[in-house]
């Protein structure tokens, strides 16, 4: 095993290779101690695309120890800014040769429409490359004034050391952008896990690293189970530093680890040299969107349907409660309905289509228990809620309305073309209802009103706050959640963050200590 | 129709050839000078004319504004996003790069400096600058400030509009990439005139930003003599900021100007008569060698040159020799012949002033302790140059001669070195020579000076800051502060009912 494979992607004519094994010190390589595979399928069609090597815990020391060794001698404080700075943006210029080969690959993978993930899925994934490569050279501390007759107090922004990366199944590539770019961009080295649903481009990517000229060892890329190798990565005590985006559940598991990392695992001594994790986490959202009566309803339609429908309702900021305006509740409904309708779900190889299936069975069969639910629970169903025939695990959007807060579909992330429509009559009302979640990724609100989008927006409790549109994000712009939906903050310059460690340096050239003191 | 200019190399050094056209770059175009009229370029190694180029005058200067405004209004400024700016700027520097040797080969040329100084310096700096201001484009960031939940407070960081910039003759395509890679990045449209010395390589640069896609009217060159079109940039009612590096003179007549004209931003670049400061605990190979470089690099033709060396008396006897020694090694000679390490001086003008300076150092009784002569008949060569034995009043020791002319004064201990260092008019750099980092960093502290270099010189950086205390200008180049040079700041109150 390990070897590349010749996928065919009938499609488009094309065959594509594809590595199969484990991506270690820039080679692809089989499991150390086990023959486990990871069946990767394709979810318009049920069938198997290929097999590849699933990493095991002795795997990921493996990668742990190349991305160590990277980073005490090739990358690290070994490598200068303008050189990260160049190889980023050789991968970017490497992508964009390599566009449409690896949007039919997540197409085929994941699902969903390849000319979405040409566009944007890989559009935005070269464009954050290309933003964080800029960052390389101007990660500056400080100078501090203490006392200038005899001290120099200033703040170095080294880089964290290993990082390790758990990234999910709904944008490989583009998580994948958002994890590798600022890492590298500050000087970190990497042991990713793509998700053992969606590994086949992480996979190809990394053939990408080795062309672009990254020395062997600062990415490495370990497909495997979340609870083989993602638990491994989070409990490992040579990781400074994991990084991980998925549900609130998993997410917990991965704090857990990391917090008794140092004390579980370790012998006696090891104990105190071992590092307290640190960790940021993406997770989970139930967020909601707002319509005023004062919105321009037409387009407010628009964002609500892309809000719930884009990427199949597979984003953690999915707009999955949606919150009308009694006085316009009728009118705005029937227009939402029809826009849900022009949206056609299928094979992400036809042009047409704005939606692909759900990634795997297992998505599939969650989604359709929600939908379940909510009939069951009382809610009414004005569109879908009906599973096709045939292959695929399609699901066709679903919208309920007369919900109540304490029903599943309303509290539970469901991350599929599932949406939940409740009315309001004040505004202090719809704050109530929106802030009314244990989660708080994103929250959007339509109204023409503009003091009504000040007073709102800032009393939604969300990472990010869409005024008149929804799910757009930028590079440049910050992105992350309050309360369980997440710790820290990805893109931006808020990323540097999570990848460099102030360290404080306090030099004397004057003072003398007296003794005894 | 402006001509093109073509020229080929088959030296030792190089082989190769360069094409472009000679007009002015006025909305994406190369035109003619409104008046016709062209300005010899003079190659400084054999002061023979290597080409015309076309002259602008004062009405040009209009033609290029209106152009940049037309430009700013309709597609550039903030109607253009950040990361298509970055992107332009990247793809320039990737333009640039595929026309490396050409460039060193054309600055050596035009300038004097050898071919080899032109490739592992300026170019590599040059390109650097674009490459740094490019991932700035989309990080231009303001801030939300604090004041009450009745308000909504935030900064907003716009491009100021049409900006002029007036680069010298002493690093014609690093101070270009110095001054358009901030304006662009933070979304300013240029009218710009390169120095008439030295524009060859300005107008090669047009010809890429125009190949790189920049929307006709962004960058604009204007080639012409300062009392013309620098004058005229410098007193337009419609730019509202002029950037300028070179002399102090005439730093002060473009102040001048704004304050006569519209109050335009100023920013300056100007002289300086840095002190290097050999302590006695000094390395004395590494100080000597840095020394020596911070004097001789560029033909001494360096805003920041360590002109004045300072060593303490215990060290003194044995410093001078092996600075002396060293002086007398440096190759000075054809820029392209592979052992030349100094080349002529940029032009005539400059041939006689660094010459006058050597002669006022004669006659006011200094001891001229090593070159002080003219090499060769054809071209501006001047020999590496020492003056020992000077006093503070000295014209050798307080102005700025431009040219590989190093004065060299004993001193006796810390306090006395930091009051002699400081005594000057200028404050733009300075070196400390010292193996003891504490006394490095008290007397770094205590020099007034934009740089101070310990144990090196010259050493240049695009995201380290770089700019003068005092009358060596006001503002920095480089790193993230230039970008204050190019934005203006906006503070918008919303109050929230």
């Amino acid at each position: 095993m390990a070897q590349p494979v010749e996928i065919s992607i009938a499609a488009a004519s094309r065959k594509v290779t594809v590595p199969t094994g484990l991506f270690i010190n820039n080679e692809f390589v089989p499991s150390v101690d086990s023959n486990e595979l990871i069946q990767c399928i394709n979810p318009a069609t049920e069938e198997v695309i290929c097999s590849v090597v699933a990493g095991s815990v002795a795997d990921i020391d493996r990668a742990v120890a190349a991305a160590r060794a990277a980073y005490n001698t090739t990358w690290g404080k070994n490598v200068g800014p303008l050189e990260r700075a160049r190889l980023l943006h050789r991968l970017a210029d490497l992508m964009e040769r390599d566009r449409d080969t690896l949007a039919e690959l997540e197409s085929l993978n994941n699902g969903k429409p390849v000319r979405v993930a040409r566009d944007f899925d890989i559009g935005d994934s070269i464009g954050c490359l290309r933003y964080y490569a800029g960052w390389a050279d101007k990660i500056t501390g400080q100078t501090i004034e203490v006392d200038n007759k005899t001290k120099l107090a200033f703040t170095r922004h080294d880089p964290i050391g290993v990082c390790g990366q758990i990234i999910p199944w709904n944008y490989p590539i583009n998580m994948w952008a958002w994890k590798v770019a600022p890492a590298l961009a500050c000087g970190c080295t990497i042991v990713m896990k793509p998700s053992e649903i969606t590994p086949l481009t992480a996979l190809k990517l990394s053939e990408l690293i080795v062309e672009a000229g990254f020395p062997p060892g600062v990415v490495n890329t370990v497909p495997s189970l979340g609870s083989v190798g993602g638990a491994a990565l989070a409990a490992h005590p040579d990781v400074d530093k994991v990084a991980f985006t998925g549900s609130t559940v998993t997410g917990r598991k991965i704090m857990e680890a990391a917090a008794k990392s140092n004390l579980k695992k370790a012998s006696p001594e090891r104990a105190l040299l071992a590092i307290l994790e640190q960790v940021s986490l993406e997770l989970g959202g139930k967020s909601p969107h707002i319509v005023f009566a004062s919105a321009d309803l037409e387009q407010a339609a628009n964002w609500a349907a892309l809000g719930i429908l884009y990427n199949t309702g597979q984003d953690c900021t999915a707009g999955s409660r949606l919150f009308v305006q009694d006085t316009v509740y009728d009118k705005f409904i029937s227009i939402l309905v029809s826009k849900a309708k022009e949206i056609v779900v299928g094979n992400g190889f036809d042009e047409k289509t704005s939606g692909g299936p759900v990634v795997s069975k297992m998505q599939y069969d969650k989604v359709w228990s929600y939908i379940e639910s909510g009939k069951q629970e009382g809610a009414k169903v004005i569109l879908g809620g009906q599973k096709r025939a045939g292959k695929g695990f399609f699901v066709d959007p679903t919208i309920f309305t007369d919900v109540r807060p304490d029903m599943k579909i309303v509290r539970d992330e469901i991350f599929g073309p599932v949406l939940a429509v409740a009315k309001f009559s004040t505004e202090e009302e719809a704050v109530k209802l929106a802030n009314d979640t244990s989660y708080g990724l994103g929250a959007g609100l339509h109204s023409k009103d503009a003091d009504q989008c000040m007073r709102v927006s800032s009393a939604l409790e969300a990472g990010t706050v869409w005024v008149n549109q929804y799910n757009l994000l930028y590079n440049n712009v910050p992105f992350g959640g309050k309360k369980q939906s997440g710790i820290g903050r990805e893109l931006g310059s808020y990323a540097l963050e999570e990848y460099t460690s102030v360290k404080a340096v306090h030099w004397n050239f004057g003072e003398k200590l007296d003794w005894p003191f | 129709m402006p001509s093109t200019f073509e020229y080929t190399w088959d030296t030792p050094v190089y082989k190769g050839k360069t094409s472009f056209s000679t007009g002015l770059f006025i909305g994406g175009k190369f035109v003619d000078g409104s008046n016709g009229t062209t300005i010899d370029v003079i190659n400084p190694a054999t002061g023979k004319v290597i080409t015309k180029i076309a002259e602008g005058t004062p009405k040009d200067v209009d033609i290029a504004v209106a152009a940049a405004h037309k430009a700013f209004d309709t597609v550039w400024g903030l109607k253009c996003p950040g990361g298509e700016r970055g992107r332009l700027l990247n793809k320039l520097a990737d333009l640039m790069e595929e026309h490396f040797d050409e460039y060193a080969a054309l600055e050596a040329l035009d300038n004097g400096k050898t071919f080899t100084w032109a490739k592992n310096a300026d170019l590599g700096l040059s390109i650097g600058t674009i490459r740094y201001y490019a991932g700035w484009a989309d990080k231009v960031h303001g801030s939300t400030i604090e004041t009450g939940e009745d308000k909504l407070n935030y900064t907003r960081h716009e491009p100021i509009g049409v900006v002029g910039q007036i680069i010298p003759w002493n690093f014609p395509l690093m101070m270009l990439a110095w001054k358009i890679g901030p304006a662009l990045a933070t979304g300013n449209a240029i009218v710009l005139k390169p120095s008439e010395f030295t524009p060859l390589t300005a107008l090669l640069t047009a010809k890429l930003i125009q190949e790189a896609g920049f929307p006709p009217g962004v960058v604009n060159i204007v080639n012409g003599y300062g009392n013309t079109v620098g004058q005229a940039i410098s007193e337009h009612m419609a730019i509202e900021k002029v950037a300028f590096t070179g002399s102090t003179l005439v730093g002060r007549k473009i102040m001048e100007a704004s304050a006569k004209s519209n109050l335009k931003k100023v920013t300056l670049e100007l002289g300086g008569k840095s002190p290097s400061i050999v302590f006695d605990d000094a390395d004395l190979d590494v100080a000597v060698n840095w020394a020596a470089h911070g004097i001789y690099f560029n033909h001494g033709q360096t805003c920041c040159a360590g002109s004045r060396i300072f060593v303490h008396e215990k060290i003194y006897d044995v410093f001078l020799q092996r600075f002396t020694d060293y002086s007398k090694s440096l190759k000075v000679g054809d820029p392209f012949a592979t052992e030349t390490f100094q080349g002529p001086q940029v032009s005539e003008i400059q041939f006689n002033r660094v010459m006058s300076y050597i002669e006022s150092g004669k006659q006011e009784g200094a001891t001229l302790h090593l070159g002080g002569h003219r090499i060769g008949t054809e071209g501006y060569y001047i020999s590496p140059t020492i003056f020992t034995d000077t006093k503070p009043d000295m014209r050798i020791v307080r102005e700025e001669i431009f040219g590989p002319v190093g004065v060299v004064i004993k001193f006796k201990d810390d306090d006395d070195i930091i009051h002699q260092a400081n005594d000057t008019v200028y404050g733009l750099a300075a070196a400390v020579f010292t193996t003891n980092v504490n006394r490095a960093i008290k007397t770094a502290h205590a020099l007034h000076a934009g740089t101070v270099w310990v144990n090196c010189y010259n050493t240049i950086y695009a995201n380290v800051p770089f700019g003068g205390y005092k009358q060596s200008g006001i503002g920095r180049e480089l790193g993230e502060y230039a970008l204050d040079n190019y934005t203006a700041v906006k503070a918008i109150q919303i109050n929230v009912t």
